[in-house]
């Protein structure tokens, strides 16, 4: 019935030794138990990100493009929008890495500082649906009853509203400026992530370890910050780490519009737009720079969100 | 059944009189009239008198009000701005089966696709074909479409000359504008698709379906693919606003004349009546895609209570 | 001399690919298996008894497993050098299978007219007709009333007692010879667990099928097996007739797992949990993998695989305290005993 195993597997049992077969003398209760070292959530997410090369080398991307975005535009010896006729439609080369746009542009700064506009917005996008959009879905999942059906009702609604056009609707009315595309991008954006925050706290709040709180009489908001929000957090973030590009993409759909960010300033989007009549006559690094960037901005974020789910799915986890 | 319908479609109704009081809100917060900016030309004291009063703008905005969403309900727009001799309903007119056109075939060609290309790469997981579809995919989502359409055209169509540039004249006219409109909602379907063949594949019944000795594509076909549709079709809604508001930039580009193109431009002249009649007329084809949606999943599903309280 | 039994299996390994290394969750093991019989393999969670079954049926999805080693004999042909086409043709037909979850093992989008009848439509090449009446006959044999109705209604419309009936029913529709039925009551309720062994009995009875029942569950045991093996880190450590192992057995492992049932004819007291866990597969043991938890532990034991021992024509274990140099032991082990002392 068994083969033996391993390196003992040769030996024939008639062959041990007789000493062998005295009792160990084993004390019962004072087994080692066998404990994994306990790591804590955020440890244990990063321990789980850090296999995930692809993940890991969307991370280093974005924080080298961070940091580019502040220090591109100080270093460059070019500024952002002073014109030079003389330097017009120029070809990637030593002076010009990325080339020059029509009014003689260094493209190169114009991009880093596109970095800044483009990451503000998806920046500013992801934290207002943090603030929104986790008080509302936390607040409709934890009350619950007839606040949460009616708080839903309204999230239906608005879910139903064509987003999009929302947006474009805004831009018209307020004119193109920063806040405006800040505005309209984020009026209707915070509802998914609403969405997510209410169906973990539903989830989190049937657990046992909140009904445990709950009957050593912790205060309402000491649940919701120290045993719920803790917990949702992971979905959360891996929502937010999509918001960021989603809201990039965006602003560049308004540029094309030509209701992006204003010149003389420049977003990725709108340096995009722009590159779009050169490039059919050839100038293809005015469209080029810009629209590369912005794919693996996409890209970059992409990965890191799909490497968090990851690394959050328990199911992956052991 | 019936309930669920009768709660949706009520729904429906709901979302649809908000957008339509969000857009008058919005219209009539523009500071002064629309005349106003118009380009250029001054209008004079009675001709302005004569214009408001066309437009019912002397009247108390809560007859304003009345008077718009009876001009909704009846779906008439009244006469452009910019080009009098054309009312709203005729540009839609003309621009809605050009966009319908292109958006049907972007959808179909996206599903399809998608579909293949994700359960493709799920059924080969972590193999040659499932890294080729994934790359795909993922520079499917990373390119904006603007800038893949342009780049299509110079390639296919300055370049190589395979494919015309632009307009609307026939099935070659249509190749260009579909891939750059479908690839992005491709790339969604085919991520989508991909995770939850792997999630469904390792459920439980596919287990049984296999300890029946049944075929792998039969297993695919009958068991797992069903399954693994329902989040398409929950992002189906999305999807096809994608697709609508995608439409705004390819027609422009490829000049094709559909209500896109007509929107897109009367955005950049502010011709209000266009700008109010198509976006209306979008939120409605939108909220009746989303209630459409809806009811499919119940059909696909048959768990589903007629009830979204869990998701 | 007998003749060949239905199921033969010698010496299987099976082991997995994970992200930590090859877990070998079978590591040798042999059974056989007469038509009509009723095996029952016992074993705490991740000892490998539903590894064995996966494998037995076919089912170890390569990869990350594999069969290393080892024969599955079924009906004379060997399972392991069979290519997929050649086990699907087996599958389902003359082997079936019942998993443990009721709830998750029918697929919620398709009827379960449609889910009952597609094995035997495209295995056995049976008409819709034949294949619907087929299918209300078996509904009928699980007693689910009102088959017709039933036919056309989803998963979600029936309670966890019925959907296993329904998987049973579908176990069965092809006639087949072996039926490894994985835990098939855990997930369910005390009440509906003996319905459905009554059911198991039942069927038996009328069909003479052989099945292999996989549980961890010692009350299971008692009420439907004919004979028992004992699984123990990828290992039967011991196997024998049902009388063998509730009234002899000769493995403390078996004997602690005895121990550890909640006994109501018994003071609580008697109820001994077992100390300590499971080694890790990842990297077996050299000796017996229950040294580290085993009271009688001797040295040899930490070192060296212990033998298989034949107590009777059935009984079969692995254990050094029945070499003849465990006297110290055995001594032990009897005086403990003779105290009324259980361990």
């Amino acid at each position: 019935m068994a083969a033996a195993n391993g390196k003992w597997s040769q030996r024939i049992p008639e062959k041990v030794p007789d000493l062998w077969f005295r009792a160990l003398n084993r004390n019962q209760e004072k087994q080692p138990e066998i404990v994994r070292p306990s790591v804590s959530y955020w440890h244990d997410m990063w321990i789980q990100l850090r296999k995930n090369k692809l993940a890991l080398g969307g991370l280093t991307f974005l924080i080298v493009l961070v940091l580019m975005a502040i220090l591109g535009p100080i270093v460059s010896s070019h500024s952002v929008t002073a014109q030079n006729l003389v330097m017009q439609n120029l070809e990637p080369s030593a002076g010009h890495w990325f080339g020059t746009d029509n009014l003689g542009r260094d493209v190169f700064t114009r991009t880093w500082y596109g970095a800044r506009i483009s990451l503000f917005v998806g920046l500013v996008a992801a934290l207002v649906d943090l603030l929104i959009g986790v008080a509302y879905g936390g607040i409709s999942g934890y009350i619950g009853g007839r606040t949460d059906l009616v708080m839903m009702r309204i999230i239906e609604i608005l879910y139903g509203l064509p987003y999009l056009l929302v947006v474009i609707l805004l831009m018209v009315v307020m004119g193109p400026s920063l806040l405006t595309i800040i505005v309209a991008l984020t009026v209707t954006g915070w509802t998914g992530m609403a969405r997510i925050v209410r169906g973990q706290v539903l989830q989190l709040k049937n657990y046992e370890f909140v009904t445990a709180s709950q009957s050593f009489g912790s205060k309402t908001w000491r649940i919701v910050r120290k045993d719920l929000i803790p917990n949702a957090m992971g979905p959360i973030i891996v929502q937010m780490t999509l918001t960021v590009p989603s809201a990039i993409f965006s602003e560049a759909f308004l540029s094309f519009l030509g209701l992006g960010v204003q010149a003389p300033y420049a977003s990725w989007g709108v340096m995009a737009s722009d590159g779009l009549t050169p490039f059919l006559e050839g100038l293809w690094w005015q469209l080029f720079f810009p629209a590369l960037f912005i794919s693996l901005t996409m890209f970059a974020f992409n990965i890191l969100g799909d490497g968090l789910q990851d690394a959050l799915d328990p199911k992956l986890r052991r | 059944m019936a309930k669920f319908i009768i709660k949706r479609f009520t729904a429906m109704i709901l979302t649809l009189w908000v957008i339509t009081t969000l857009t008058f809100i919005l219209m009539h917060a523009i500071p002064g009239s629309p005349f106003n900016n118009s380009s250029g030309k001054a209008i004079s004291g009675a001709a302005l008198k004569n214009m408001e009063a066309h437009y019912h703008m002397n009247q108390p905005l809560s007859i304003q009000y009345l008077i718009y969403l009876k001009s909704v309900a009846t779906f008439n727009f009244g006469p452009s701005i910019k080009q009098p001799a054309q009312t709203v309903n005729d540009l839609l007119g003309r621009g809605f089966p050009v966009s319908f056109e292109l958006g049907m075939w972007t959808l179909i060609v996206a599903i399809l696709s998608g579909v293949l290309l994700g359960v493709l790469a799920a059924l080969k997981h972590n193999g040659l074909i499932d890294y080729i579809a994934m790359t795909i995919a993922v520079f499917g989502i990373s390119i904006p479409d603007f800038v893949l359409a342009t780049m299509l055209i110079q390639e296919f169509a300055v370049n190589l000359q395979w494919f015309p540039a632009g307009t609307w004249q026939g099935v070659s006219y249509m190749i260009l504008p579909i891939i750059a409109l479908a690839t992005g909602p491709m790339a969604i379907i085919a991520r989508l698709i991909r995770s939850s063949m792997l999630e469904v594949l390792t459920q439980d019944y596919i287990r049984t379906a296999q300890a029946k000795g049944l075929s792998p594509v039969l297993i695919v076909f009958k068991h797992a693919l069903k399954n693994a549709l329902l989040p398409v079709v929950t992002v189906l809604g999305t999807l096809a606003a994608a697709i609508l508001t995608g439409t705004f930039v390819i027609e422009k580009i490829f000049a094709i004349p559909g209500m896109g193109k007509y929107f897109v431009d009367s955005i950049n002249s502010r011709d209000y009546p266009v700008i109010m009649g198509t976006t209306v007329f979008y939120s409605a084809i939108l909220i009746v895609m989303l209630f459409l949606v809806d009811i499919a999943y119940g059909w696909l599903d048959p768990r589903i209570k007629m009830d979204r309280e869990a998701r | 001399m007998e003749q060949e039994p239905l199921l033969d299996v010698k010496n299987l390994h099976v082991s997995f690919k994970t992200h930590g290394g090859e877990v070998k969750a079978v590591r040798g093991v042999s059974f056989s298996l007469e038509k009509g019989e009723t095996l029952a393999i016992v074993g705490e969670s991740g000892c490998g008894k539903s590894a064995t079954s996966l494998a037995v049926m076919g089912l170890i999805p390569e990869p990350p497993g594999r069969i290393t080693e080892g024969v599955i004999s079924f009906k004379g042909r060997d399972m392991v050098k069979m290519s997929p086409k050649q086990k699907r043709r087996i599958q389902g037909v003359n082997l079936s299978m019942i998993f443990q979850d009721p709830m998750t093992a029918l697929n919620p989008t398709l009827t379960i007219g449609s889910q009952l009848t597609e094995g035997i439509v495209h295995q056995k090449k049976a008409t819709k007709t034949q294949a619907r009446d087929k299918a209300m006959e078996m509904l009928a044999l699980v007693g689910i009333s009102n088959p017709e109705e039933r036919m056309k209604q989803y998963p979600h419309q029936f309670s966890g007692g019925m959907r296993q009936r329904i998987v049973i029913a579908m176990a069965l529709i092809c006639e087949p010879d072996l039926i490894i039925a994985d835990e098939p009551t855990t997930a369910l309720d005390v009440t509906i667990q003996a319905q459905i062994l009554e059911l198991f009995n039942k069927i038996q009875k009328e069909t003479d099928v052989a099945i292999i029942m996989i549980t961890h569950d010692l009350g299971v045991v008692a009420k439907v097996a004919d004979r028992i093996a004992v699984m123990y880190a990828g290992k039967i450590v011991e196997l024998g007739a049902k009388r063998d192992i509730f009234y002899r057995s000769g493995h403390p492992y078996t004997q602690a797992l005895l121990n550890s049932v909640v006994r109501l004819d018994l003071p609580s007291d008697t109820l001994r949990p077992i100390n300590g866990a499971p080694p890790d597969l990842f990297l077996p043991p050299a000796g017996c993998a229950f040294s580290q938890r085993c009271p009688f532990a001797m040295e040899v034991c930490e070192h060296v695989q212990p033998p298989t021992t034949t107590l009777d024509a059935h009984h079969a274990v692995d254990c050094w305290l029945l070499d003849k140099r465990a006297v110290e032991n055995r001594q032990r082990v009897e005086n403990l005993q003779n105290q009324g002392e259980s361990f």
